[in-house]
């Protein structure tokens, strides 16, 4: 219906023609239906509705959308290609510089990237109303692997040189596509039965359906990379080896952030408090969510506690609503502005019935007998902004009060897990554990890189794959100028 | 990899496994575990600890009792069939060093991580007191591996089937008042036996290790699902232990935790038991 009316109009479009044109919400399952199961929530763009978004973008030449995406995709060109009803020129632009459109355009944090910066959502004074730019870059995506479009790219003739990209998550993911594509013989390896990292433990078939990840790691072996999975590097082998024993010419670190944080409050460790990072794997990586099938089991609880205000809090709670739960009540010390969830989530949760109570944090878990049986909380106000300009939480004292709950989920982030650090001498790391690295992904040891969560905390899977970018020019580099000299150079 | 290389039933329950596995017979240290999974797809992961390891063979020694679903499952592979998952080696190794007179104690199933650690103990130099512990005489195993090793070996049943009729507390605390008193106890088993056995040597200042077997998903550290309070603090029994100091840890906490899936696994393992059972009788597949 838009698209016809948009096409009686005098053409091209005028800038105020394109303003008034609304913004397009993309079809999802309905809320009450969609939280009894683990499809996918959001359902995507139809061709017409894709080509109606398009439209709106004004084609602003000072183009401040890309100052806002972390890897600079050329926004209003591909926006363009689409609006001209050609996905498949408008994928080809984004994969110049993005690996994982399919996958970030369902998770990145637009409104605070790209989409914050949007000239339409500026005009209309609401970053609500920007163009939607990570549907329509999803929209490409699913186009492509729809059309069975995707053809793997091709890789450059073979150099001799061997790399190890450690851990599978979106940072390895991408230094494995793109050193491999150099010519480079490429063995990526991973801790956990399956690849994928946090795209598949953690974030749920709801956001991200597992499918869309193993087509990008089908892609990878059609290139010729060798997945190596149940193999935790430092354990079963250690990055000197690697090198020294193994003959890997550089080593690639992106193990992620993975070690959880607990609140250090009484009664943590009772039986039915879990750690995000447990309640998300034993439902995804290991599937407690098919009763009837998986092994590894969440028991039921009919009222859960969800502690934390990020991404990884929203999918546990919305996790736990599609695992039976009848009452989840989320609980954030700050108020819903400071929350880091992507605001789709937040929104998406609130609909599904998670009840969200901000400005109040957990004081100490209840129990009897060794089970959770309550929360005690503790009411917040915010005062002045600290450090990181977020208003810093106050307790109110004497403001203690009650929940009866059955389970408890501790979603406060992920410090940086050691294990690589303890194995590997010489490895520099910071005081909070995460690995040193320069621009260009370069550490403190010869022919070691390092990148994604393990470098930057925990972050985002665009940075990551930034991150992962980077460091694989870097590797591409310096294995080429020791070819080129005959001799290894290495890197110091 | 990870085929079954050799298999022997130890005691009704119990299964000595050898699988291949180069990298991990090579790196492992003693007190260090495999975690295996036997289903890419629904299967549950289950640490173990690795027994003994040949690195000529290329292959690890597993004894496994045969209690919940993969257990029961591994128990019935055959030689040459592969398990579909297995990583390792993980955790912290055991500390050895000569410190003297050793007594390592090991109960029911237990007695295989123990091994290791008192070849290690033994190797360092130590005067090696092995205790092994036995529901009942048809359920002790390695006997004659540890009496090989060991300058003494005293053995326990709980029945009086063989050896001292009682627990492994009581002889473990007749060491502990006798001269020389040992200068470390290492106590494997059921954790229970763990605890008692920190109890009695508690009042006489005898360092203590134990192992723990907490419920493990990862075992890198990532999930935080195995985690115990030792001292106060919370620790991750995967990548802090298995080992601790017997004297610090909140074994009813540990206890507790475990029980905490018994109910979903011992359902799990009914069913299993329950097809093994139709099995036999040719009633299905
Ligand atoms: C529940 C959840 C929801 C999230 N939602 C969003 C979102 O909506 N949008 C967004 O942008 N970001 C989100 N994030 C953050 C994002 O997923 C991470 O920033 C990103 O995945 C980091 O990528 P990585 O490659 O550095 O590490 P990871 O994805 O963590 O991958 C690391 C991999 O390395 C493996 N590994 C670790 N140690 C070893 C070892 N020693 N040997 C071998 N392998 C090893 C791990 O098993 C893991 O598979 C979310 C995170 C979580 C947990
Ligand atoms: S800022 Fe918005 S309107 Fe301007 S080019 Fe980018 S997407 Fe289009
Ligand atoms: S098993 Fe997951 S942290 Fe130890």
């Amino acid at each position: 219906m838009e698209w016809a009316r948009l096409q009686a109009l005098p053409q091209p479009l005028t800038p105020r023609d394109r303003l008034a044109i609304p913004c397009q919400e993309m079809p999802a399952q309905e809320s009450l239906a969609r939280a009894q199961n683990m499809q996918e929530v959001t359902l995507g763009y139809s061709d017409e509705q894709a080509r109606v978004e398009a439209e709106r973008c004004l084609q602003c030449r000072n183009a401040p959308c890309v100052q806002g995406c972390p890897v600079r995709i050329q926004i209003p060109q591909f926006i363009a290609a689409l609006a001209a009803g050609n996905p498949a020129r408008a994928i080809a632009i984004i994969r110049e510089t993005s690996l994982l459109p399919a996958v970030c355009g369902r998770v990145c944090p637009q409104e605070m990237q790209c989409q914050a910066h949007c000239t339409v959502g500026k005009s209309l004074k609401s970053v609500d109303q920007a163009v939607a730019i990570g549907r329509l870059e999803r929209y490409a995506a699913d186009w492509e692997r729809t059309h069975g479009a995707v053809s793997p790219p091709v890789v450059a003739p073979a150099t001799g040189k061997k790399v190890a990209v450690v851990g599978s998550g979106p940072a390895g993911i991408t230094v494995a596509a793109d050193v491999r594509r150099a010519g480079h013989e490429v063995v990526l390896f991973e801790a956990f039965h399956k690849a994928g990292g946090v795209l598949v433990y953690g974030i749920p078939e709801f956001r991200l359906p597992k499918t869309i990840v193993q087509a990008e790691l089908d892609a990878l072996q059609q290139m010729g990379v060798t997945i190596r999975t149940n193999f935790v590097v430092g354990r079963t082998r250690k990055i000197t080896d690697l090198i020294t024993k193994d003959g890997f010419d550089a080593v690639f670190v992106g193990s992620g952030a993975g070690l959880p944080k607990f609140m250090e409050i009484e009664g943590e460790n009772l039986v039915g408090v879990y750690s995000a990072n447990e309640y998300l794997t034993r439902s995804n990586l290991m599937k407690a969510y098919d009763r009837e099938r998986a092994e590894t089991p969440i028991p039921s609880a009919r009222r859960v506690a969800v502690l934390g205000g990020g991404n990884v809090a929203m999918d546990a709670a919305r996790t736990a609503l599609r695992l039976g739960a009848q009452e989840v009540h989320l609980i954030y010390r700050r108020t819903e502005v400071e929350m880091p969830a992507r605001a789709e989530e937040v929104r998406h949760a609130k609909e599904e019935g998670v009840r969200i109570h901000v400005l109040q944090n957990a004081k100490r878990i209840l129990g009897a007998n060794g089970h959770v049986t309550g929360i005690e909380c503790l009411r917040h106000e915010l005062g002045d902004p600290d450090s990181s300009g977020r208003r810093r939480s106050m307790v109110i004292p004497d403001s203690e009060f009650q929940l009866p709950i059955e389970a408890v989920i501790v979603a406060i982030g992920n410090q940086s897990n050691p294990l690589i650090k303890q194995t590997t001498e010489g490895l520099d790391v910071d005081q909070w554990g995460r690995i040193v690295t320069d621009q260009q992904g370069h550490t403190s040891l010869p022919n070691v890189f390092a990148g994604g969560d393990i470098v930057l905390g925990t972050a985002t899977v665009i940075l990551a794959m930034g991150e992962g970018r980077r460091a694989a020019a870097a590797i591409n580099e310096m294995l080429q100028q020791e070819n080129s000299a005959g001799v290894p150079a290495r890197h110091s | 990899m990870n085929q079954i290389l050799f298999k022997e039933q130890l005691s009704p329950d119990v299964y000595r496994l050898r699988v291949r596995a180069p990298l991990i017979a090579e790196e492992r240290q003693p007190g260090q575990f495999v975690i295996l999974q036997l289903d890419t797809e629904y299967g549950e992961r289950i640490p173990l600890t690795i027994a003994d390891a040949d690195t000529e063979e290329g292959s690890i020694t597993l004894i496994v009792q045969a209690v919940g679903k993969s257990t029961i499952l591994l128990g019935q592979m055959p030689v040459g069939g592969r398990i579909a998952n297995l990583v390792g080696p993980l955790g912290r190794p055991t500390h050895i060093e000569k410190v003297g007179r050793v007594v390592c104690v090991g109960g029911g199933i237990g007695v295989a991580p123990l091994y290791p650690i008192a070849q290690g103990m033994k190797k360092a130099g130590n005067h090696l007191t092995v205790v092994i512990g036995a529901r009942t005489k048809d359920l002790m195993i390695l006997e004659q591996e540890m009496r090989a090793l060991a300058d003494e070996v005293l053995i326990c049943t709980d029945d009086g089937t063989y050896g001292h009729h009682g627990l492994v507390t009581a002889p473990l605390k007749e060491l502990c008042a006798g001269a020389p008193k040992p200068d470390l106890v290492v106590a494997i088993g059921p954790p229970l036996m763990m605890k008692f056995c920190a109890e009695t040597t508690k009042p006489y200042g005898v360092p203590t290790v134990v192992s723990l077997n907490s419920i493990m998903i990862d075992g890198t550290g990532m999930c935080g699902g195995c985690r115990v309070t030792v001292g106060g603090k919370t620790k991750f029994v995967c990548v802090d232990g298995p080992e601790f100091d017997g004297h610090q840890v909140d074994f009813d906490q540990l206890i507790q935790r475990l029980g905490s899936y018994r109910k979903q696994e011992t359902i799990a393992a009914d069913g299993c038991h329950l097809h093994t059972e139709a099995k036999k009788k040719g009633l299905v597949e």
